[in-house]
């Protein structure tokens, strides 16, 4: 790195003093990304709060009833758990496309089609309605993480195959997902002209912590469902690939520097699609978990956008697979939260802000910011 | 089902998408590639509609809009070219950011009512042209005809003036651009303003003359990311955009108008017999993005034609590279 005081063009004419970007030459002590995740956190929170105000909301009292109504006692942070949970595999199926540096922005369509996935096992029938749960379970897994491991290996097969950009195919995969799902909501599964499909049978529900609640007192209308534990131990898993795993070194090495990789003899291209295929599958699963976990029916409104927050919260978490479980939980909060927050748009608005000041305080990290006075330069 | 009408309606709809593909397309030949369009089309298309109900003039919405949209444009280039992080996360996060933003200060937006739009006029003379006239010259709104003067001159301008020369040179070398004395970085700002302020304008386009209202994020529907999908299909020439984007408009057009008639061709419509077939028809301007997106890649590769060579990378003067 050469020379590289970028300075901030025209802004600082009118100043006596000039603001210099100097490229940081040693490693920033360990403390210091944290403390800059949670300064520029701080940050949008404070800017939020302002366009709250503009659009003439009180900034304080909504972050407080945020606060309340998601950590407020042991009912509503299970709440919060059951909403951290699909953002947790989701967050996962994006932090590892982004190692390689595959941007997989269609973890909502997965999603949806790791839902229809789990809801083609139960309504197509392809178990017969009184199988018994330990067998529901597996076989809708296992249809939820194919759905989306197809639908995230078209624009992976695209990329590898054609060079299309996968940014885009995935995003219209999304549209195409919420289009295909309709129909079977509206044509297919429709239960007495409803946009929905009918109730999935008890035995394909997900367990909940509720349903022991005849042991274990404590666990009264706990909503916790199965689907946490999915995420916590797909968290182990996405761990050991991307860290301890040969497949995850050559993954992290085409993310970091795909001229090497191809030196190293690395097929980028079965990569590629693999990747995206597990990213898929995650998301898949997530949709399955959500569907069998928490709706119990097919229908259309299943996620508040969860495939687009995951984005947010793998970003947040620095791709790292434990720190995305903490990132989800909050998340869930506001998720959570937002529903009863007016104007509704608040909780995305905050996500938007969170994101952007958070990718400028990456800057922070790789550069030393320092203002000098004009006059020492002359 | 006339299909002169359809083609008319058509360029109407393909308008929106002219303007927020040849904006992009400016951000790209600078180097910029910019994937915040559908936030910044929202903000456009909601702040024109609130202005315009809450002032009566359309005009002044317009210009807001457009104003609105190039100004938070400039937070992606202040996070990109300046702070030189990642183009393709700012440039998500620039969308989320945008549609927040318009979802927070358009509520309440959607009950405005009806409110006073840009003008519909048909060309005298151009109009009578048979079969080209009833298609783009007549009732359409001035903000179509706006379109049909900004794709040849937004290809004369990049083609064939010295700015457009710098523009390419920023995209292409900026090295070399900034051994002759163009100030890289100020060119890309500027031109991620172009992009924001054409986004804007194209979200007006939606708000205040082709499907006048704000229908929250529906509003866009998704024509932001159609757009970045058509600049790589134009292979980032404004006549192929043009070609591209009234294209898609007809073809959006006429999934919507297909189920209408109960026969098609003479034959039975079955689109009018199987309304939930309409579903299928919805997936088709997205499928279509990926198909042309295929073609557009192989054909890139075969004439070697391709991306502005420093697309996606920060300029830095003195470091090796680009």
């Amino acid at each position: 790195m050469g020379q590289a005081s970028a300075t901030t063009g025209g802004l600082n004419r009118w100043l006596p003093y000039r603001i210099r970007f100097e490229p940081r030459m040693k490693e920033v002590p360990a403390w210091y990304p944290l403390a800059v995740t949670i300064g520029a956190i701080v940050v949008a929170l404070f800017l939020g709060g302002i366009l709250i105000s503009l659009a003439g909301g009180d900034p304080l009292r909504s972050y407080a009833h945020i606060a309340r109504a998601s950590f407020g006692n042991l009912g509503v942070f299970s709440d919060t758990l059951v909403k951290a949970t699909p953002l947790i595999l989701v967050g996962l199926g994006c932090s590892i496309a982004f190692r390689m540096k595959l941007w997989n922005i269609g973890a909502e369509g997965q999603f949806f089609l790791g839902a229809f996935g789990a809801s083609a096992v139960v309504l197509t029938p392809l178990l017969p309605p009184e199988s018994p749960t330990w067998l529901f379970i597996p076989v809708c897994m296992l249809a939820g993480i194919l759905a989306g491991a197809l639908w995230g290996f078209v624009p992976g097969f695209l990329k590898a195959r054609y060079n299309v950009n996968e940014i885009i195919t995935t995003l219209m995969m999304n549209y195409i997902a919420v289009a295909w799902n309709n129909f079977f909501i509206y044509a297919v599964w429709s239960e007495g002209g409803f946009q929905m499909s009918r109730m999935f049978s008890r035995s394909a529900w997900l367990p909940r912590l509720a349903d022991y609640a005849r042991e274990v007192p404590l666990f009264r209308g706990l909503t916790v469902h199965l689907g946490l534990v999915f995420g916590l131990l797909a968290a182990v898993v996405v761990w050991y690939i991307v860290y301890r795993s040969r497949w995850g070194y050559e993954i992290r090495l085409i993310g970091d520097n795909p001229r090497a990789a191809e030196y190293a003899g690395i097929n980028i291209r079965r990569n590629t699609i693999l990747v995206m295929m597990l990213s898929g599958a995650l998301a898949g699963l997530a949709g399955m978990s959500e569907i069998t976990g928490v709706v119990h029916r097919l229908q259309g409104s299943i996620s508040p956008g969860y495939g687009f927050t995951g984005i947010i919260i793998a970003w947040l978490a620095k791709l790292n697979p434990f720190a995305v479980i903490i990132v989800s939980i909050l998340f869930g909060a506001l998720i959570l939260a937002g529903r009863e927050i007016q104007p509704s748009g608040i909780p995305k608005m905050i996500q938007g802000i969170i994101l952007v000041s958070l990718i400028a305080s990456d800057f922070l990290l790789r550069y030393r910011v320092r203002i000098v006075r004009l006059v020492e330069e002359a | 089902m006339d299909p002169i009408i359809i083609l008319q309606a058509g360029v109407a709809s393909g308008t929106v998408l002219l303007f927020a593909t040849i904006g992009e397309l400016f951000a790209e030949r600078a180097g910029v590639l910019n994937l915040g369009v559908e936030g910044m089309m929202l903000i456009g298309a909601m702040s024109a509609f609130s202005i315009a109900s809450a002032t009566g003039n359309p005009w002044l919405g317009l210009l807001v809009a457009m104003l609105a949209a190039g100004l938070i444009s400039q937070i992606h280039a202040l996070i990109t070219i300046t702070l030189q992080a990642d183009q393709v996360v700012s440039g998500l996060s620039l969308t989320f950011l945008g549609t927040g933003i318009s979802l927070v200060l358009g509520e309440g937006l959607s009950k405005a009512g009806t409110i006073s739009l840009l003008p519909n006029f048909s060309i005298p003379l151009l109009a009578q042209i048979p079969l080209l006239g009833p298609i783009f010259f007549t009732n359409q709104s001035i903000l179509v005809y706006a379109g049909y003067l900004l794709t040849p001159l937004a290809w004369y301008y990049i083609n064939h003036t010295r700015p457009g020369a710098h523009l390419r040179a920023v995209g292409e070398h900026p090295a070399a651009a900034d051994s002759l004395g163009v100030n890289v970085q100020g060119l890309r700002y500027f031109y991620v303003f172009v992009g924001g302020v054409l986004a804007g304008l194209a979200g007006a386009t939606i708000s205040l003359a082709i499907s006048p209202g704000w229908f929250s994020e529906l509003t866009t529907a998704g024509q932001g990311w159609i757009a970045v999908g058509l600049v790589i299909f134009a292979q980032w020439d404004p006549l192929r955009a043009a070609f591209g984007s009234y294209t898609f408009g007809a073809l959006r057009r006429l999934i919507l108008d297909i189920q209408g008639p109960t026969t098609l061709l003479g034959l039975r419509n079955p689109f009018y017999y199987n309304p939930y077939w309409g579903f299928f028809l919805q997936m088709l301007p997205y499928a279509f993005t990926i198909i042309v997106l295929v073609i557009g890649s192989r054909e890139a590769v075969r004439k070697r034609l391709g991306a502005p060579a420093a697309l996606g990378t920060p300029y830095i003067r003195g470091e090796r590279g680009l």
